[in-house]
């Protein structure tokens, strides 16, 4: 039976209640009748022969590209770049896409005959990732076969003498990205493209690139103006990431692009209940429903986390395509778009969300309240295509426990900006203008950032300025259940429950609001009319 | 405490099974359930003896303790023949064996209840159930399939009266859905009359969310039997037969009198409820009860 679309339920009193996530757990509450929630499109199927797709997808390019084979030669300097921890998420099941794609490439590179080979993590300003998420992400074989050598390097977006300036965009922005990668007579970018917003020019021109270049994106002005972040025609930070990346291309760098889809599977069996319409559970998601809520609620919070860290997801590739980058991208959107498009007609006056324990940025990690802020307001809020699902002024409401806890080794600088930063102000614009560099440049931050697991000192304002078109957009956010001290000083709003936290929403919407739930994750994109 | 009280009693998804959403499609069940139930079982002597005897002993008197009903309208029904299609308002699960057992005996054993195919029929025991305790034919009520309307035709034609709600399901707040075809349409293609019958109060004894059965009053009026013009339509034949229940709600509201007279005004209520509010709607449905109006009336209290 092939997947059912997603959907738009309309809830009245016999609607069961609708699964919200709440961190590492879960809470089953009841909307108001005549709410909608949105339902993701289940899983797409995926493709029978992954190994084959990879390897026909290598010799039939898109675009003006030739067969990765015929690109390769004795004597070439060849540098495999590959997205980092952050994707997909939650990890998946081994082997990972990457590992199966960089193998295939590696086959065709030792036919070849090519001996200047380096692998090269698109870490961004990310932290670095361990042997154990290399070894996860690339598989054993490869792992071993270079990691000794020094051949599996990680990019350092500090490294004075790892970088190369290729000058500036049209726009007057700075293209500075990795040295060994620029100088490489090609680039092979193994991509996941698990929401529309990645992949593109964006994969080397982000995941490549210096703070210096960066900066030219990621800031307050590119992101308030980027509507939506899913939607690259509408998004300020895809139009730059554009302008660099055929700035790359005319500087004679060659980049042959590889992009994968996976489908929404996010949940191994066990928590099928998860991905599962709620009138559709049967007694055993029930059961297991109980279950897991009754033992999560007596599981110390660390033993959750690393419960919830371990899982594996069971993500199946949808799509593979290689070749130039704009054509590549324009065949994975459409893959992406057909996983996640769901039609929503009209917005709404209270936007609900349950997040869940993980986001790009803390796999393996704490969720502290910033990573809280950027995954509801910079990435739910921005699951849209069109108007945003809530409609200017609306409400947010966001379910999590938002701890006031961060991991010291991956978040240092969260930790300061927490406390340092948001204490003064939480306007995105002044924390830019105030706050930014200091913490950028500060060398302690950027020390942890090249030689420990620390993601950049400016990573957290990153994070913020992600939420930042839903901070001006909305007039109120909600978290419901969250640490009451961190949640207000983010400058938003505690509820104990939704039920209150829908009261409280009405006083800035107006009585009788509308409300729309993002039944996420499994993600989708609301195409909002 | 209360409220591990209140779960003990009413324990509700997900320690239940949630309800699926109306305005969902379910998936087909499999073949030999839904419509493709065979119910010929059921209509067998042994069986029919031993309904019989659970109609007029368990369930008329069970009725009788929990429905209170007043019938009304029987003396337009006495020189009717059977078969016949009997089309009412559908508002609660009480209201089959209230009609039922409210049917002349020569009709109430003989006949079969149009019962929705996706809800009774869903499940092996469910369907087995339906089929023993009232006689129930599987109907797809999201469309018309041959074979649920072969069965119901083929049973009307063996003499097997019909009772059919058009409405296609229970009312979600007491006030009638739009009437569908179906009775209709079996009434032009057997060319049997309708009898439409209106029944009123059970909405409050047991509403379609409800899970506890609250005793109460009830009023089951039958109108005269119609039978479709000549070339008129199946819609506008559906149309006539809500109209005729709602002139049978009328007249339980207020009196016959006032029913005809607005009948023939073209003003009689609708029996959709008015186009208001949810909370005018539930007051206005209030005002109808056969229960409240028993203990306005001067002295019925007392008796």
């Amino acid at each position: 039976m092939s997947p059912r679309p997603g959907f738009v339920l309309e809830t009245d009193r016999a609607t069961p209640p609708t699964l919200f996530w709440h961190g590492e757990g879960w809470r089953l509450e009841r909307l108001p009748p005549g709410s909608r929630i949105v339902y993701p499109p289940e899983p797409m199927e995926a493709v029978a022969d992954p190994d084959e797709a990879v390897r026909q997808a290598l010799a039939h390019p898109l675009g003006d590209s030739e067969p990765l084979a015929d690109l390769l030669r004795p004597g070439m300097r060849l540098t495999i770049a590959f997205d980092d921890v952050s994707l997909p998420l939650p990890p998946m099941r081994p082997p990972d896409v990457r590992q199966r794609v960089i193998e295939a490439v590696l086959e065709l590179a030792a036919a070849a005959g090519v001996d200047d080979v380096v692998l090269m993590a698109a870490l961004s300003l990310h932290r670095r990732m361990t042997e154990a998420e290399l070894r996860h992400a690339l598989g054993h074989r490869v792992y071993e076969a270079f990691a000794p050598h020094g051949l599996l390097l990680q990019h350092d977006a500090e490294d004075p003498d790892g970088l190369v300036h290729l000058g500036c965009t049209d726009a007057g922005e700075d293209v500075e990205i990795n040295k060994r990668a620029a100088t490489s007579d090609l680039i092979v970018y193994v991509n996941i493209n698990l929401v529309a917003m990645d992949g593109g020019h964006k994969s080397v021109a982000t995941g490549l690139a210096s703070y210096r270049s960066l900066r030219h994106h990621h800031n307050v002005r590119t992101l308030q103006h980027s509507r939506s972040l899913m939607d690259e025609h509408r998004s300020e930070l895809h139009t730059s990431n554009w302008r660099m990346g055929r700035h790359i291309a005319a500087s004679g760098i060659k980049v042959f692009q590889i992009e994968t889809t996976l489908n929404t599977d996010t949940f191994p069996s066990q928590f099928a209940f998860l991905q599962r319409r709620e009138w559709e559970w049967s007694g055993r998601d029930r059961a297991t429903y109980l279950a897991t809520s009754a033992s999560l609620a007596r599981t110390p919070a660390r033993l959750a986390r690393s419960i919830f860290h371990s899982i594996r997801s069971p993500h199946a590739l949808t799509s593979v395509q290689a070749g130039e980058v704009e054509a590549v991208h324009a065949r994975t959107l459409e893959h992406v778009h057909r996983q996640h498009v769901v039609p929503v007609e009209g917005q709404t006056d209270i936007l609900t969300m349950g997040l869940p324990y993980i986001c790009p940025y803390n796999v393996n990690s704490i969720m502290n309240p910033v990573l809280v802020m950027c995954l509801g307001l910079g990435y739910f809020f921005n699951l849209y295509r069109g108007k945003p699902l809530v409609r200017a002024g609306g409400v947010v409401i966001m379910s999590h426990p938002t701890p006031w806890e961060f991991h010291p080794v991956h978040h240092p600088s969260y930790i300061d900006f927490f406390d340092q930063v948001l204490a003064e102000t939480t306007d995105p614009l002044e924390i830019e203008a105030k706050f930014e560099e200091s913490f950028a440049t500060d060398p302690w931050y950027v020390h942890l950032y090249r030689t420990s697991y620390a993601y950049h000192g400016v990573h957290p304002f990153y994070m913020w300025y992600w939420g930042a078109h839903a901070l001006q957009h909305l007039g109120a956010v909600i978290v419901v259940g969250g640490d009451v001290a961190a949640v207000r000083r983010m400058g938003f709003k505690p509820a104990s429950t939704l039920r209150d936290a829908l009261e409280m929403a009405a006083d800035v919407v107006g009585p009788d609001p509308s409300v729309t739930h993002i039944h996420a994750p499994p993600l989708l994109l609301a195409d909002v009319e | 405490m209360n409220r591990l009280l209140r779960r003990a009693v009413r324990p509700g998804f997900p320690w239940t099974a949630p309800q699926w959403p109306p305005s969902l499609p379910r998936p087909l069940p499999p073949s030999s359930l839904g419509a493709g139930y065979d119910t010929e079982w059921a209509r067998r002597e042994p069986v029919r003896v031993a309904r019989a005897v659970l109609m007029d002993s368990v369930a008329r008197g069970a009725v009788k303790i929990l429905a209170s009903p007043r019938v009304s309208g029987l003396d337009r029904i006495a020189g009717l023949e059977a078969p016949a299609i009997f089309a009412a308002n559908h508002a609660s699960h009480v209201d089959t064996p209230l009609l039922l057992t409210a049917l002349p005996a020569r009709f109430r054993h003989r006949s079969a209840v149009a019962a929705a195919a996706d809800y009774f029929f869903d499940r092996r025991w469910k369907a087995a159930l339906w089929a023993f305790a009232i006689n129930a034919i599987p109907v797809e009520r999201a469309r018309v399939t041959r074979r649920s309307i072969g069965q119901a035709v083929g049973l009307l034609n063996e003499g097997w009266s019909l009772l059919i709600y058009p409405e296609g399901g229970r009312s979600p707040d007491g006030w009638a859905q739009a009437f569908r075809g179906g009775a209709a349409y079996l009434s032009v293609h057997t060319g049997l009359p309708v009898v439409p019958v209106h029944v009123e109060g059970t909405h409050r004894i047991l509403p379609r969310q409800g899970r506890r059965i609250r005793p109460g009053h009830t009023r089951v009026t039958f109108g005269a039997p119609i039978r479709a013009h000549q070339g008129e339509d199946t819609r506008a034949f559906a149309s006539r037969i809500e109209t005729a229940v709602s002139v049978l709600a009328d007249e339980g509201a207020t009196d016959w009198w006032a029913a005809r007279r607005r009948a023939a005004q073209g003003t009689t209520p609708r029996l959709t409820g008015p186009r208001a509010g949810s909370w005018r709607r539930a007051w206005e449905l209030e005002d109808r009860s056969p229960g409240r109006r028993a203990q306005e009336r001067p002295g019925s209290w007392a008796l």
